[in-house]
């Protein structure tokens, strides 16, 4: 899968979560900052990314994942 | 310091009758029933397969990730007190939110929530349920969102006295207002349980009527063929508010919230005391409250639900309180019963009767209960002068809220 791939699988997440429009979803975009996901709907996407990438993503881990680059390095890293 | 007078501003509400207090009054008017049959598949083995469900489902006003977060009770208390905030005009007005403060309560709260979350964790393990899953169902949810919404700083409160909600949550926002600690109160109360297992409760109880092949008529109050309630969904929500802001800012007001009587029986867990006595004394010390006379009251809003016991008790415990002057009625012949969302549904109606002299009719009422010696608005609207109105809300657990409403 490609990183283009996965932020656009990361997209139709975070619109289906917390209705982020899928056109603001970038990689150099923060979560909290720029697309306004807080912590519950953060845990959502997580669990929802888990499910569609096929990967793990731990708690403590969690925290790492300031931008929308930082977790597609991570699936990608782990898929 | 005299005591500072409570007047209504704004009224909001979404009900089996209609999606805003306009469309359920003008519904209640026209004699209207709002209950129909449950269609879903999860009634099919129910004893019970009717019910009183939304006229307007919350998600066709509220936006679709709002509604993820949101238990339906908590949606549709945010839809009603938008709508009394705006009745009140005061969306946009800057009032200082900390002198708003916010009553509402919810019968059972967010167990539709609960059962649907326990679902998720049986079927797919705990990492599955919602991290939304508390705030959804915990019972001051619907205060706390409403209070987020409106930006109330003076408090956000849950009254949970069942079937009695409604009212209570409205006499504590009385109080709140009449201490000082409070300019604006918005109070009400919120339900929605059409769900397979309250119903399964209810039912057990035997407290809700099975005559499922005519939901319209299911819900009659009074009447010798009443076998229980029919349970409805939706919320009510009022904007009180001390006179003296009301006026200075040039509110239209509807009524005064005169006076309420709060009393507990101390009986029994569900049945209501047999002569009534906490009934009588609630309606009582309303009257007491709102230092008028008894006949003073003209119209009564009743809780009467449909019950076999519960509503000949009513009676007496209004005859015993008020004479037999007052003209009657049971909106909840069209409405069904809201559970913790009646008495602030039912106060609403109150405070339209005296706005615009007219009784809501009873619907259903065929053949009045024999006992039933009181002048009840049978299946028409009754146009009547009405200085003076009470509203009754009983509930499980002994807890008995009477409101006096009066003309501004």
């Amino acid at each position: 899968m490609t990183r283009d791939e996965i932020t656009a699988g990361l997209a139709e997440i975070l619109e289906e979560v917390a209705g982020v429009n899928p056109d603001d979803v970038a990689e150099g975009k923060s979560f909290t900052d720029d697309l306004d996901v807080d912590s519950l709907s953060m845990v959502e996407v997580v669990v929802a990314a888990e499910e569609k990438f096929g990967v793990k993503i731990p708690d403590n881990e969690v925290q790492n994942l300031k931008t929308v680059g930082d977790a597609v390095s991570y699936i990608e890293a782990q898929s | 310091m005299s005591r500072s007078d409570v007047v209504v501003t704004g009224l909001g509400a979404t009900t089996p009758l209609g999606g805003d207090v306009a469309s359920t009054w003008d519904a209640m008017l026209a004699g209207r029933s709002g209950v129909g049959p449950l269609t879903q598949e999860w009634a099919a083995q129910l004893p019970v397969r009717i019910a009183a469900q939304l006229a307007v489902d919350p998600s066709e006003v509220l936006d679709r990730v709002k509604m993820r977060r949101l238990d339906r009770s908590e949606a549709i208390a945010i839809i009603a007190a938008r709508q009394a905030w705006a009745d009140a005009g005061l969306a946009g007005s800057g009032l200082d939110g900390e002198r708003l403060a916010v009553s509402v309560g919810s019968g059972i709260g967010g167990a539709t929530t609960l059962l649907a979350q326990d679902d998720i964790l049986e079927a797919s393990g705990p990492r599955r349920v919602s991290p939304h899953t508390i705030p959804m169902l915990m019972p001051n949810g619907p205060a706390a969102w409403v209070g987020l919404e409106l930006g109330a700083k003076a408090g956000v409160h849950t009254v949970a006295s069942a079937c009695a909600t409604g009212a209570e949550a409205i006499a504590l926002g009385l109080d709140i207002i009449r201490s000082g600690r409070a300019d604006v109160v918005v109070a009400g109360g919120t339900e929605a349980v059409i769900h397979a297992l309250p119903i399964a409760g209810f039912a057990s109880m035997r407290a809700m009527s099975t005559r499922n092949d005519e939901p319209e008529r299911a819900s009659r109050p009074w009447d010798t063929g009443r076998d229980g309630f029919v349970l409805g969904e939706g919320a009510g929500v009022l904007v009180l508010e001390r006179a003296e802001h009301a006026a200075a800012r040039g509110a239209r007001v509807y009524a005064r919230l005169a006076g309420a009587g709060i009393t507990s029986d101390a009986y029994d867990i569900v049945q209501p005391h047999a002569e009534g006595e906490g009934a009588i004394r609630a309606i009582k010390k309303a009257i007491a409250d709102a230092d008028i006379a008894r006949e003073d009251i003209v119209h009564v809003n009743a809780h009467a639900t449909s019950t076999p016991v519960g509503d000949m008790l009513e009676i007496g415990a209004l005859r015993a309180a008020l004479g037999d002057h007052p003209v009657l009625t049971a909106t909840k012949s069209m409405t069904g019963h809201l559970l913790g969302a009646a008495g602030a549904l039912e106060s609403i109606a109150t405070i339209l009767s005296i706005r615009d002299g007219v009784v809501p009719p009873t619907i259903n009422l065929d053949e009045p209960d024999a006992g039933l010696d009181m002048d009840v608005a049978a299946h028409k609207a009754r146009h009547l002068e009405i200085p003076a109105a009470l509203n009754n809300a009983f509930g499980f657990g002994g807890h008995n809220v009477a409101l006096v409403f009066t003309r501004p």
